[in-house]
């Protein structure tokens, strides 16, 4: 298959490369640009390791075409890190247990990121019910309830003090 | 207790933020120049002789660079001295469907797989066995020629006096219980990268370096020392991240060895990653098991005698069979106080993927039954499920009738605290019907007393090096599976040097830099490891205060360290931030001029100030650097003699320096007409000796008894003549966040005399608990006792249906009654693969004869 040249828009930064036409996003990320946060966990698009944002909507990289992604933003858990440091979510999932092995966890951040930037002040259930998207083998999801409370309050806190300023 | 500044300390894993940025680097993650792509060619057949292998169309293929087969390294080798029945690829047979015939090397993944289609494989097939107890009576087609009746081992223990135990009960109870199998699905499959290095003295291949998804690196440097034939030294293995073990990667998983043996014949690095499919069929998980159980209390509750027969189908190589067969009947004791016990086990191997250890490895099958039972036998002598366990406790310090050495035993206040916490007096058996609550409990070791290789090394040794810019490297050999030991063990150094988190930095789990740990299975690892690096740093800290004394004129055991700073007993510390510094992650640069510099000058202006009472943790290292000439401190541990257990056959097996104990409250609800079994929330209490990390702890606690609920209610494997039929993670029905229940985790501190700062095993002795405590509650809720695991709707209402006389029974298949098992089921009933597949073996229960584990007239 002859090749395409393709332009993606990833985490602000913009990629030129050549890809055939049938490459996953996934592999393309992986491979090609060498952004290995976002993770291969099955065959069947059932574990949601590859999320990854379109636009800001948190979606599967193992399901796209890369050529498919041109004209929108992705963003992949290497863009999640705020000015050098680390987003209030993803400080939180170290603080708080949420990720223990680690290999679910860029999904989480994607999926959780996404959902927190949509409705910043989420009920236990709309949390439940965008986690399940994701699954994880070591924590139970207890503990990630637990980094996600904190990590609303943390940005709660700062938006606070953002005002007062 | 408290005195400490980091031990006890809710602390983030030191490796945590690699995890959330994605910039961690797992095997799969890793690439080097000029790397190929492995792919292996799986048998379509669950037992079968090779005929021919012609790989000559594959190797014409674009792009392919070489073709593997089990002609190119057929040593044997296995997990265990006695079960070395694997070759990288397979010699002569094939043994089950899945089982690595061989291996395309090529430029790409697409273009490897493209080439797998044509190799050309004739194979013969063979009878093949799937029942454990058909494959029992086995005398002709035997899956390995030396196991007469396909029996990997079997073991017959009696302690006590089982006769009279059962003669002087008041009450006896017997019955069947099945479990099904489940595997680890640990979210990163298997990946393996094998580069060797060309020799500048010979001009050949000469050492190799392997990254592998592992927790027992040092073993896999061991197997593949015997695969290829070179000396360990010239093999190096490297852990990076690994995503998820539960057991699963603590044993050489085929693709590590052929990795390495296609980098060999395709002379460049080469890379294999399972697909999620292959990471099924490489398996190694619980094996189903039968458990045959009869269990004698007096009226009082007393147990007197336990008898117990528990048949593991083990699939086609022994993997840790041997093991796990053993530990079914070990951890019989060490939980209550059993005076009688008599224990047959059978570890059988089938035409399946190879069991082996999983997360709670060999006892949790046999404490849903037991667990179960103990439950029924409360109720015959109208006794509370709680108080029965708490008649049967130990008294520790003690030794239990099998010959382990119980020293901490936190048990009765873990049935306490989850009896409070769950209002189980004021709860139990008092909830509208279709609601209940159940207890279960169990333990688990804190580490294996001998280790596989047998052999007098120590299990754990760690070096520590200290420099003069105050760094901290602690080497280990300890894998962090996600765990969080690299986290555990910079505390412990952190903690016994006085100095900041910060400071340590840990080298862990690369065979050329870290000393000899056997790595992270049976829950070893902070007792043992967690030892070595209290000792090793404790060896440092005696030279710092041996040369800090002589500086400050008192004894070096008059030093103190803490806060990042040193000072003589009864001198002011001169801290003025407390204790509360330390925890914060942040280096101090207290005293760096002097401490990394040090120049005569400086060293003249310090003799003439004359004795100091108090110095940063720099200085006192400089000062210990000077006056020693070096500063590393070593430690390791071997368990004590008196913890290595008996004299019988198989007594090397369950004894373990100290015991984790937990207890489980489950409060569910029974939907009866669909047969749906929601929990609730689950109150677990864990005896940790001390929570070195409480986060860690708990989470550890959570996942365990998370993983036993998916095993409880929804994990499975399916098998249809073979054949796995739900080798995803979409059919594999791991709980996803909607179904996951509540967990309160409750540490429990026993503090026990050997682990470092009095710390036992976290992470797997709670999940056993977990599946008879949903069972009980079950009954609690709707009057049904299942036998067989997981409890699925299915299940559920096939009980509930026979417990009414319902004519409208399921009859999924004939021997289908989840209340009183009898065997295992195939996939399907009535779908049976008929006429196709192999030549049955005379013995096979679908030969003929309808079949007891099939359906033939097509009910459903």
């Amino acid at each position: 298959m002859p090749k395409l040249l393709i332009s993606l828009d990833v985490n602000g930064r913009t990629h030129e490369l050549a890809c055939e036409p049938n490459q996953l996003l996934l592999d393309c990320l992986r491979q090609d640009l060498g952004l290995t946060g976002t993770k291969r966990g099955c065959d069947d698009s059932s574990c949601g390791a590859c999320t990854v944002q379109l636009d800001g909507v948190p979606m599967l990289a193992c399901t796209l075409l890369a050529a498919s992604c041109q004209n929108q933003r992705i963003t992949t858990v290497e863009g999640l890190a705020e000015h050098g440091s680390l987003a209030a979510i993803q400080k939180a999932y170290g603080d708080w247990g949420g990720s223990q092995c680690g290999y679910c966890t860029p999904g989480f951040m994607m999926t959780v990121h996404a959902l927190l930037a949509q409705n910043p002040d989420p009920t236990e259930e709309q949390i439940r019910g965008a986690l399940s998207s994701n699954l994880c083998r070591c924590t139970g999801y207890t503990q990630m309830y637990e980094a996600i409370r904190a990590a609303i309050a943390a940005e709660q806190k700062g938006r606070t003090e953002a005002r007062r300023a | 207790m408290s005195g400490f500044s980091i031990i006890g300390k809710p602390i983030a894993m030191v490796d945590a933020a690699g995890k959330t940025t994605g910039l961690g680097k797992y095997t799969d993650d890793l690439t080097l120049p000029g790397m190929l792509i492995g792919k292996i060619l799986h048998s379509p057949y669950p037992h079968a002789r090779i005929q021919r292998i012609d790989a000559t169309r594959a190797l014409r293929s674009k792009g392919v660079v070489a073709v593997v087969v089990g002609a190119d390294a057929p040593n044997k080798y296995g997990i265990l001295p006695v079960g070395h029945d694997e070759t990288a690829l397979a010699v002569e047979k094939v043994r089950y469907i899945g089982d690595n015939v061989a291996c395309v090397v090529a430029e790409s993944e697409a273009l490897a797989e493209r080439a797998l289609e044509l190799i050309d494989v004739e194979y013969e097939p063979l009878p093949a066995y799937f029942d454990p107890e058909e494959s029992m009576k086995a005398v002709s087609d035997l899956i390995h020629a030396e196991k007469p009746h396909n029996l990997e081992k079997d073991y017959h223990h009696v302690f006590g006096d089982p006769g009279k135990g059962f003669a002087e009960a008041d009450c006896i109870v017997e019955g069947r219980y099945l479990a099904n199998e489940v595997t680890h699905a640990a979210m990163e499959p298997h990946s393996t990268l094998a580069s060797f290095e060309l020799d500048p003295h010979t001009g050949n291949m000469g050492r190799l370096t392997v990254w592998s998804s592992t927790q027992v690196p040092y073993y896999l440097q061991h197997k593949l020392s015997i695969v290829l034939e070179m000396p360990m030294s010239q093999i190096r293995v490297i852990k990076p991240l690994v995503g998820g073990g539960f057991g699963g990667k603590s044993e050489v998983i085929p693709l590590e060895i052929i990795a390495a043996v296609a980098a060999r014949k395709a002379r460049a690095p080469v890379k294999i990653t399972y697909t999620r499919e292959e990471v099924f069929w490489a398996h190694r998980g619980r094996p189903r098991t039968i458990v045959d159980l009869k269990t004698a209390v007096k009226k009082d509750g007393a147990i007197t005698a336990v008898a117990a027969k528990v048949i593991q189908d083990g699939g086609a190589y022994c993997s840790y069979g041997v093991v796990t067969i053993l530990y079914s009947g070990a951890l019989l004791g060490a939980l209550y106080d059993i005076p009688n016990i008599r224990y047959d086990g059978y570890r059988v191997l089938t035409n399946k993927p190879a069991c082996g250890a999983m997360r709670g490895h060999g006892t949790v099958n046999v404490r849903f039954a037991f667990e179960s039972q103990l439950d029924e036998l409360a109720v015959k002598i109208g006794m509370d499920a709680a108080a029965i366990r708490r008649r049967n406790l130990l008294k520790s310090p003690c030794m239990t009738v099998n010959g382990l050495r119980v020293q901490s035993y936190g048990l009765p206040e873990c049935i306490a605290k989850v009896v409070e916490r769950s209002r189980w007096a004021e709860r139990k058996s008092k909830l509208p019907r279709g609601r209940g609550m159940g207890i279960g409990c169990s333990h688990y070791v804190s580490g294996a007393a001998n280790s596989i290789i047998r052999s007098d090394m120590p299990h754990s040794t760690v070096n520590i090096k200290v420099d003069r810019d105050g760094g901290v490297v602690v080497y280990t050999g300890a894998s962090d599976i996600g765990q969080g030991s690299d986290t555990m063990v910079a505390q412990i150094a952190a903690e016994t040097l006085g100095c900041s988190l910060a400071r340590v930095k840990v080298v862990a789990a690369d065979t050329d830099l870290t000393p000899v740990d056997i790595g992270s299975y049976s829950s070893r690892v902070t007792f043992m490891n967690g030892n070595a690096t209290l000792r090793a740093a404790e060896s440092v800290r005696a030279q710092i205060a041996a040369a800090v004394g002589h500086r400050m004129n008192c004894a070096p055991g008059d030093v103190v360290f803490g806060d990042d700073r040193v000072w003589k007993r009864g001198a002011s510390p001169d801290s003025t931030t407390g204790a509360a510094q330390a925890v914060i992650p942040e280096v101090t640069v207290s005293g760096h001029v002097e401490g990394q510099i040090l120049r005569g000058s400086v060293q003249q202006k310090r003799k003439e100030e004359g004795p100091r009472d108090r110095m940063s943790f720099e200085e006192a290292v400089v000062a210990a650097i000077d006056f020693h000439g070096t500063l590393t401190g070593v430690g390791s541990y071997a368990p004590p003699v008196e913890a290595r257990g008996g004299k019988h056959k198989g007594a090397g097996v369950g004894p373990s320096p100290a015991y984790s104990y937990s207890a489980q409250v489950a409060d569910v609800s029974v939907d009866e007409e669909t047969g749906e079994v929601t929990v609730h929330k689950i109150w677990a209490a864990h005896d940790c000796g001390r929570a070195l990390n409480p986060v860690s702890v708990e989470g550890q606690v959570i996942g365990s008894v998370w993983m036993g609920l998916g095993q409880a209610l929804q994990e499975e494997m399916v098998w249809k003549d073979g054949l796995l039929m739900n080798p995803s993670l979409l059919e594999y029905r791991s709980p996803s966040s909607t179904e996951s229940p509540e967990i309160e985790a409750i540490i429990v501190e026993s503090i026990d005399p050997e682990g470092p700062f009095g710390a036992k095993e976290a992470s797997e002795g709670s999940l056993a608990a977990c599946i008879p405590a949903i069972a009980n509650a079950i009954y609690d809720a709707v009057g049904v006792r299942l036998r067989e695991s997981p409890f699925t709707p299915e299940r559920v209402l096939e009980a509930l249906r026979a417990k009414k006389k319902d004519a409208r029974k399921y009859r999924l298949t004939r021997s289908f009654d989840p209340v009183n098992p009898v065997t295992f089921r195939e996939h399907g009933g009535a779908l049976r693969f008929k006429g196709k597949g192999p030549a049955r073996h005379s013995h096979d229960a679908a030969n003929g004869r309808g079949s007891q584990n099939g359906n033939p007239r097509g009910e459903v």
